[in-house]
């Protein structure tokens, strides 16, 4: 069934097929229709879980580790400052091995206050043990949702995971997405089976003191499923085509077979640089895009590009963009463009502008730096 | 009253944790755990209670234990309850056990949240009236006038009450007790646990390397915390107060021993001057005073 309305909503539509047995959410902008919309469906009757109105988002993530802990499936939601406050939660949930799912709606940081879209909360999350997921239209951050909990849950994975969009641009903005039968989704993500939970007839410790020699394999291993979720990533996404038509992997390749410059970037910008690649190849211009759809685990060895332009809607300061320095190394000629950055418009005609300018040999923070 | 022969004799604090000798807390948690039983998920924060379980993978703790960050104890005890209903477990009890540091200052707005939400649960803060895991510092709960290595000359301030913010989210069942009165605590987990909905109690834990006192006084510190006034024994049934022990016997009108006797056995009140002794004294009177008020009935116990 084709429904058409806004990411957040749709988002609210897969937590709600997933069938998660705990919820804990706190509102944030522009976050927050999804946990109405869930706490809806909750008073409702139309959803089977206990739902927990936390007084932090802190607290959400620390709900959401507890709940996972007894073996519950579970599901958040946050954006920002949000998302930052929970950052030692991450963390422990990561390193607790516990596959919580939970949607990070992008915006930008404070100070001064802004709403709008910027990818350096989540980014800002890297080295937390969390996978994260990117969508660039209302669809991809359904089928991502669904499949995130197939993922973090797969036993040889087990870590949890994070589904990105950009704020306003998906998360308010209403788009055809194609939803199937809540039978045919339980069939692709059947009821969770904990590989590990608290259990009163098994009486187990979790989570206390661990000394360096136990430490180092923990971590080690935490590594290890990141790089086994690549493999998982990919059967599931195969798998999820097969069933609704729709494939996924790691990366999404858009006109890539001849190209002499191929764009890389992520979220809403790869749909708007789409009509960027469609509007230069008739120009005649060899380019090409690639989405990453993970960020987390890094799709590094699929990015071996001779020629990139990787533009971010993030920055870290001392450095550049984000993910322009997770791949320099991967090409013989690789620009970075920041651009967007606190929601500023990133249109097909900037994006067609970023390439005439690397083409020039030019790169930066566009349009202040490069125009 | 249940005699101390009678406790059960199942014990769940296995033989080998790593606690101080003398320390209250691993006496406190064989004492609840002993009324609580088998069916109980401990949620501990960064605490003394987080190391003394001894070091993985090994654990003194038998019982499921989930430890979790400073601030987050009654947030994750929520996702457990929460779970456990939605798992149709509800005959399983999730206990926070924090320390004073954990509940009066870095989790009290987890702890107030899970209050007013409802949680079913029982949340102990065994308070020891500083950080004494990271090495004896000021906390929310340290006494006026005491040493702590981040009040090298002594606390300026008087010490918050927990139990009274607790008291006003309305919950139902608010309980102080401590490790010298050993069936008030076990009668007070027990009631605890027959209830549903937030539970409190609060343990004073005399911490002999942080109060500067020899190991095998930690019962006799109990003792005359509550026999000088200092430390009060009560519950709190759905809004009904009643005091217990010898708090009862205190507001029925029995003399309070000296806070002098109580204070002089702690090293980290040896330097207090006799005007620091007497605006503690003064405090406690201050307190019973306002006790005598609205729950006594008499002018007893100065």
């Amino acid at each position: 069934m084709i429904v058409i309305d806004t990411g957040n909503h749709i988002a609210a539509l897969a937590a709600k097929m997933a069938k998660p047995h705990v919820i804990a959410a706190y509102p944030i902008t522009p976050q927050t229709t999804i946990v109405e919309r869930l706490a809806q469906y909750v008073e409702n009757g139309e959803m089977d879980a206990e739902f927990i109105r936390v007084e932090s988002e802190h607290s959400a993530m620390a709900a959401c580790i507890g709940a996972a802990s007894v073996g519950a499936r579970t599901f958040t939601a946050t954006s920002s400052h949000g998302l930052l406050l929970m950052h030692e939660m991450l963390h422990w949930a990561g390193l607790a091995r516990l596959p919580i799912v939970m949607v990070n709606v992008n915006r930008a940081l404070g100070p001064g206050w802004n709403i709008w879209s910027d990818l350096n909360d989540s980014l800002s999350q890297r080295d937390t043990g969390w996978i994260q997921f990117y969508a660039s239209s209302v669809q991809e951050a359904y089928d991502n949702i669904i499949q995130a909990y197939k993922i973090a849950e797969n036993e040889e994975v087990m870590l949890p995971a994070m589904i990105c969009y950009d704020g306003f641009i998906l998360s308010h903005t209403s788009m055809p997405a194609e939803i199937p039968e809540q039978h045919e989704v339980d069939e692709f993500l059947p009821e969770y089976k904990p590989a590990w939970k608290m259990d009163v007839e098994k009486p187990a410790t979790h989570g206390n003191i661990v000394p360096p020699e136990y430490y180092i394999q923990i971590r080690y291993d935490m590594h290890l499923a990141m790089e086994r979720a690549k493999k998982i990533i990919q059967e599931v996404g195969e798998e999820f085509g097969r069933k609704f038509g729709r494939k996924y992997g790691l990366i999404h390749e858009y006109r890539c077979d001849d190209a002499d410059y191929v764009m890389v970037t992520m979220s809403s910008i790869a749909a708007e640089g789409r009509v960027a690649v469609d509007r230069l190849r008739e120009r005649g211009e060899k380019v090409g895009l690639v989405n990453l759809r993970t960020f987390r685990p890094f799709p590094r060895e699929m990015l071996k590009y001779d020629k990139m332009i990787v533009i971010d809607r993030d920055i870290s300061p001392g450095l550049g963009g984000v993910v322009y320095n997770e791949i320099r190394g991967n090409g013989s000629e690789v620009y970075g463009f920041m651009a967007g950055l606190g929601g500023m418009d990133v249109s097909y005609k900037d994006i067609e502008r970023m390439y005439e300018l690397a083409k020039q040999g030019k790169e930066g923070l566009y349009p202040l730096e490069v125009k | 009253m249940v005699a101390i022969k009678d406790l059960p004799l199942d014990e769940k604090i296995l033989k080998g944790h790593a606690a101080c000798p003398g320390c209250p807390i691993t006496i406190a948690l064989r004492i609840a755990l002993k009324a609580l039983g088998e069916k109980t998920m401990l949620v501990i924060p960064a605490s003394c209670s987080a190391v003394v379980q001894a070091l993985y993978p090994k654990t003194a703790f038998n019982v499921p234990t989930l430890n979790i960050a400073f601030e987050a104890s009654a947030a994750a005890a929520s996702g457990v309850s929460s779970a456990l209903k939605a798992l149709e477990k509800e005959d399983v009890l999730p206990v926070v056990w924090a320390g004073d540091g954990g509940s009066y200052d870095i989790g009290l707005q987890a702890l107030s949240g899970a209050l007013e939400r409802g949680t079913d649960f029982i949340y102990v803060c065994y308070n020891n009236q500083m950080y004494s895991n990271t090495g004896i510092q000021r906390s929310g709960a340290t006494p006026y006038g005491a040493w702590t290595t981040t009040t090298w000359k002594g606390k300026e301030e008087h010490q918050k009450e927990l139990a009274e913010i607790v008291m006003a989210h309305h919950i139902p069942y608010v309980a102080t007790a401590t490790i010298a009165y050993p069936t008030d605590l076990y009668e007070k987990m027990k009631k605890a646990k027959e209830m549903k909905g937030p539970r409190y109690i609060e343990i004073l834990a005399p911490c002999p390397p942080g109060w500067r006192f020899d190991m095998s006084k930690t019962v006799e510190m109990s003792r005359l915390a509550v026999e000088t006034g200092a430390w009060v024994l009560y519950e709190m049934v759905d809004g009904k107060m009643e005091f217990t022990g010898y708090s009862k016997r205190l507001l029925a009108g029995k003399k309070r021993k000296p806070i002098k006797d109580w204070l002089k056995m702690q090293g980290r009140f040896r330097h207090l001057t006799e005007e620091d002794i007497e605006e503690i004294k003064k405090e406690i009177d201050a307190k019973w005073d306002y006790y005598m008020k609205i729950y006594g009935g008499n002018e007893g116990g100065k």
